[in-house]
């Protein structure tokens, strides 16, 4: 299809419209970071790099900041274990019900969050207090890691159906027992496909507020049920931009991750 | 080899290998228990008890619920106005949300896709990756930064005689196509990418100029593309209920209303947490008439 020229100009006018207003709003929570007042009023009277050292001093943030790296390795550890049972299970045997594993897996990211937030609210607290457990980190890392599994079920599975079986066959043929075809041939043929999914899995639990706070006990504050606390609050403004920011340029770490990953993967293939 | 094999055939390892090995249901089953206690019993378990609480009905008094069969609380919910109309604005918003993305994607994938040069393509799909991995609360937190008073909304209008929208349904529409844009550019782009040259070449030698050429082969090429990014788009829209907080001022929608319901009646709200669930149903099983899942 040859484009005529005007509509040429037109597309690159409306695709630059469409990156701008994608990128405007996360580069005015930078700038809004060295806001020196606490109103989000633009243009901001001027700079000041002071909230970031108020930021790094506040006890609030950082605890937040840790429980949510915590619930999220956590999260990270069950999911990777569970979604690569799944996925050995579906993409190397047949069985009654395969389809609808592949269903249930995707169920908890699929409904709203807040469906799946009041169901494991309620399951935690009939089945756990009585038992003298009340609700605390445990249970937000039991809640995230069940929406967590389909993103490395996801990935595992694709590259167990792009490696077939054969290599494992063949490292049996020659001597080497079901462990050891694992360790040797499985393992780095899936190696890669656990990174990418660990590291969704861990964004994916370190992003989430709804699950989370029908999940976590008194006192349990992930970071971003201590940003959404403190958003409306103005004396906490200038910290939580200072937050919000942090977690703008932290955004750039899996990118640049996932670009190396999928660098690695095509020197694989390339073998 | 014959001499180390029999040796290690005696190790308990050895053994436990041979036996996984020869027995595959042993082994499928070994794979399987633990994910599907979690899965099925945990999760569809919780899922079944709070679907069947939707049944039961609250003291209203004692705000005890009451394990008694009844189906008032889905009665009230066809009944009562202020149900009708925050399900219907939800679903109305979803489907807001989806036609804005739509429209804004395709031209943005169409320029990704096949007029930037092929050289600067994988970075403009890491351009519009990027913001997927932003914090989802960051992201609504800008937009209320933007559309706060005097913000940068406010700022950019008043050279025209204009004031931002300030918080309310139109700011949760706008704050809500941002986030789940990505998810629409994303199939787009891939749908358009994969399109081959030699059609719209074919098209083209037939006489088409090309609005008919993008009527009659891109467009229909690329809505199985659109269908499946509007699988993300509606069905996140539909089960919001954090971003209409935030920039909504007093908009309700149907997340709202469940969450407002939990502490005082948990039946009602398992009863309104259906409705999102089965309109998501719904919109699945058309869209899947329109091969869109296929593509997911």
């Amino acid at each position: 299809m040859q484009l005529s020229r005007s509509t040429r100009i037109a597309l690159r006018i409306a695709a630059g419209l469409g990156f701008a207003v994608v990128y405007v709003p996360l580069a005015l929570v930078l700038v809004n970071s060295f806001n020196p007042d606490r109103s989000a009023s633009w243009p901001p009277p001027g700079w000041t790099a002071h909230w970031w050292s108020v930021a790094w001093e506040n006890a609030g943030a950082r605890s937040a900041l840790w429980v949510s790296v915590k619930a999220g390795l956590g999260a990270t550890a069950i999911a990777l274990v569970l979604g690569t049972l799944i996925a050995f299970a579906v993409a190397r045997h047949r069985f009654f019900g395969r389809d609808a594993i592949s269903f249930v897996v995707v169920l908890p990211i699929a409904l709203p969050g807040i469906v799946t937030g009041i169901a494991l609210n309620s399951a935690f607290s009939t089945v756990l207090e009585p038992l003298g457990v009340g609700l605390g980190l445990f249970t937000v890392i039991v809640g995230h890691a069940t929406f967590c599994i389909v993103v490395v079920f996801n990935n595992v599975v694709a590259r167990l159906r792009r490696t077939s079986g054969t290599y494992e066959e063949a490292a049996m043929d020659l001597g080497a027992d079901t462990f050891r075809a694992f360790v040797d041939v499985t393992f780095p043929l899936v190696r890669s496909a656990l990174f990418a999914g660990a590291l969704l899995a861990f964004a994916l639990s370190f992003d989430e507020i709804v699950v989370t706070t029908f999940t976590a006990g008194p006192g349990i504050e992930t970071l971003p049920i201590w940003i959404f606390d403190n958003m409306t609050r103005p004396q906490q403004a200038p910290v939580v931009n200072v937050v919000a920011a942090v977690l703008v340029v932290l955004s750039v770490v899996p990118i640049y991750v996932a670009q190396r990953l999928s660098a690695d993967t095509a020197t694989e293939s390339r073998i | 080899m014959t001499a180390t094999l029999p040796a290690a055939g005696r190790s308990p390892v050895r053994r436990l290998a041979g036996l996984l090995h020869r027995r595959r249901r042993l082994r499928l089953s070994l794979l399987l228990t633990a994910p599907l206690l979690w899965l099925a019993v945990l999760y569809l378990g919780s899922l079944g008890v709070l679907f069947v609480s939707a049944f039961w009905t609250t003291n209203s008094f004692t705000s005890e619920v009451v394990k008694v069969w009844s189906t008032d609380n889905f009665h009230a919910l066809l009944t009562t106005p202020v149900f009708r109309q925050v399900i219907l604005r939800s679903i109305g918003v979803a489907l807001a949300v989806t036609v804005l993305c739509a429209v804004i994607a395709f031209p943005l994938a169409f320029y990704t896709a096949r007029v930037a040069r092929p050289r600067w393509r994988p970075l403009l799909v890491v351009a519009i990756l990027t913001p997927l991995w932003a914090s989802y609360l960051v992201k609504v937190y800008a937009w209320r930064l933007i559309l706060s008073q005097g913000g940068l909304a406010d700022w950019m209008l008043r050279p025209f005689g204009l004031d931002g929208p300030g918080f309310g349904l139109p700011a949760a529409v706008i704050t809500l196509t941002y986030l789940w844009l990505p998810y629409m550019i994303l199939p787009i782009h891939t749908a358009l990418q994969q399109m081959p040259t030699g059609l719209l070449d074919a098209s083209a030698d037939l006489g088409a100029r090309p609005g008919r050429t993008f009527r009659s082969v891109v467009l229909p090429m690329v809505l199985p593309s659109v269908a499946a990014g509007s699988v993300f788009t509606f069905s996140l829209s539909l089960g919001d209920y954090i971003t209409v907080q935030i920039v909504g001022g007093k908009t309700q929608l149907i997340g709202n209303l469940v969450y407002s319901n939990i502490e005082l009646n948990l039946p009602m709200a398992a009863a309104l947490g259906t409705v999102p669930v089965l309109v998501i149903v719904l919109y699945l099983l058309a869209m899947r008439r329109t091969g869109a899942l296929s593509s997911l």
